[in-house]
């Protein structure tokens, strides 16, 4: 992990190259996070990549309801040479989620970013086969967004048990 | 099936002498009719079929999650459902008759079940072992489906997941059921003869229908009307 000053040090390196790239920092329990704008994220990764994080070890959607923008997206980046990990974070506003892909940068994100679309219904601009990889494909919606319905069968409890007549009939 | 008591030694013995007889050809006119009279069992075709059915069931080789390590168990040394004749699993829907739904569909899995279950070929039977495939289990969210939703399901299995025994039982149970004795003694074990609910509104109107009747003919037995 770099120190909060190591993250200032390379934020400012970031912010040098392209001033637009970097919205902010976050240090909180020793981990590094960069909020970075979503429309500079393939070129910051590249720059990232570039500078020694070369793996991706993990690309991940959250949903930040009731937050705004809700939408996020992670990317967990390793420097295997001084093993030294960075978050970088971007948000998305619910409205077509658009964020460009890494996977010209990070070969690994190809299915992560697909499952991300899956989940959380993120498009990744420029990803080379973008569909469903968990749901079935002519499935609707996304299941882990905070506001999708929690589905299923209605369980029969003894507190619930005037609330749903007629369910042992 | 009724089972006869097999005999006590002796006559073991006489009917093995007898039987030698018959061989030699010792036994002939009336005698030989009652012989053969004696020996021979009719049955119906159906239960014939049935028996031999319910005696041979081929499971599909088909584990979905971690109920399919139990019916491995129950496969293996043992708990050994081979005891039953149930042990050959078939790697190829074509050639089974028991699907065994151990473990939880998923959303995206339950068009491929079902596929398996339209490729076996009739006479066929499902077992929804435990309790995701009967009822989601502890799963009640977007992805997983019970089996009762997308394929008719013979016997559920309880348990999360159900001990080997379990699902032995289960098997039993289906084979009871294709030997056409659906019985089972169940009902007389939690004493639930005559414990059916009545309506007291509806009591009450066949009560006033027997009064009625008792004026017009007279009291007598009005129990057919």
């Amino acid at each position: 992990m770099p120190d909060a000053t190591g993250l200032e040090l390379l934020a400012q390196d970031l912010r040098d190259a392209d001033p637009e790239a970097v919205l902010d920092t976050l240090y909180f329990r020793e981990r590094a996070t960069v909020l970075v704008n979503p429309a500079r994220v393939r070129d910051t990764l590249t720059r990232l990549r570039d500078r020694g994080y070369r793996f991706l070890a993990s690309l991940h959607g959250v949903d930040y309801y009731p937050e705004e923008p809700r939408l996020g997206v992670i990317y967990e980046l390793l420097d295997m040479q001084r093993v030294d990990r960075l978050s970088v974070k971007l948000r998305l506003d619910t409205t077509a989620p658009e964020v460009d892909s890494v996977v010209e940068v990070f070969p690994t994100a190809d299915f992560q970013e697909r499952e991300v679309y899956d989940m959380f219904g993120v498009t990744f601009r420029g990803h080379p086969d973008l569909r469903r990889i968990l749901m079935p494909e002519d499935y609707e919606g996304h299941p882990q967004r905070r506001d999708f319905p929690l589905g299923g069968e209605p369980v029969l409890f003894t507190f619930n048990e005037d609330a749903t007549p007629g369910y042992t009939q | 099936m009724i089972r006869r008591p097999a005999g006590d030694a002796e006559d073991f013995r006489v009917r093995q002498l007898r039987a030698r007889d018959l061989l030699r050809g010792d036994i002939d006119g009336a005698d030989l009719d009652r012989y053969v009279e004696e020996r021979v069992l009719t049955t119906t075709l159906d239960r014939a079929v049935n028996w031999a059915r319910g005696n041979a069931i081929f499971p599909a080789t088909f584990g979905l999650a971690c109920c399919a390590i139990e019916m491995m168990t129950t496969v293996a040394a043992r708990n050994d459902i081979a005891r039953f004749g149930f042990e050959a699993f078939r790697a190829s829907p074509r050639q089974a008759d028991l699907l065994i739904i151990s473990g939880r569909v998923s959303i995206k899995m339950a068009p491929i079940v079902r596929r398996i279950y339209d490729q076996m070929l009739e006479p066929k039977w499902a077992i929804a072992m435990g309790a995701c495939s009967s009822s989601m289990g502890v799963f009640n969210n977007y992805a997983i489906v019970p089996a009762d939703k997308f394929m008719p399901v013979d016997v559920h299995v309880p348990g999360c997941p159900p001990r080997p025994e379990a699902l032995m039982h289960g098997v039993l149970r289906l084979r009871a059921m294709i030997l056409g004795d659906p019985g089972m003694g169940w009902r007389e074990r939690y004493d639930a003869r005559g414990t059916a609910e009545v309506d007291p509104a509806a009591a009450a109107q066949e009560a006033a229908v027997v009064a009625e009747a008792e004026n017009v003919f007279g009291p007598g037995d009005t129990a057919g009307a």
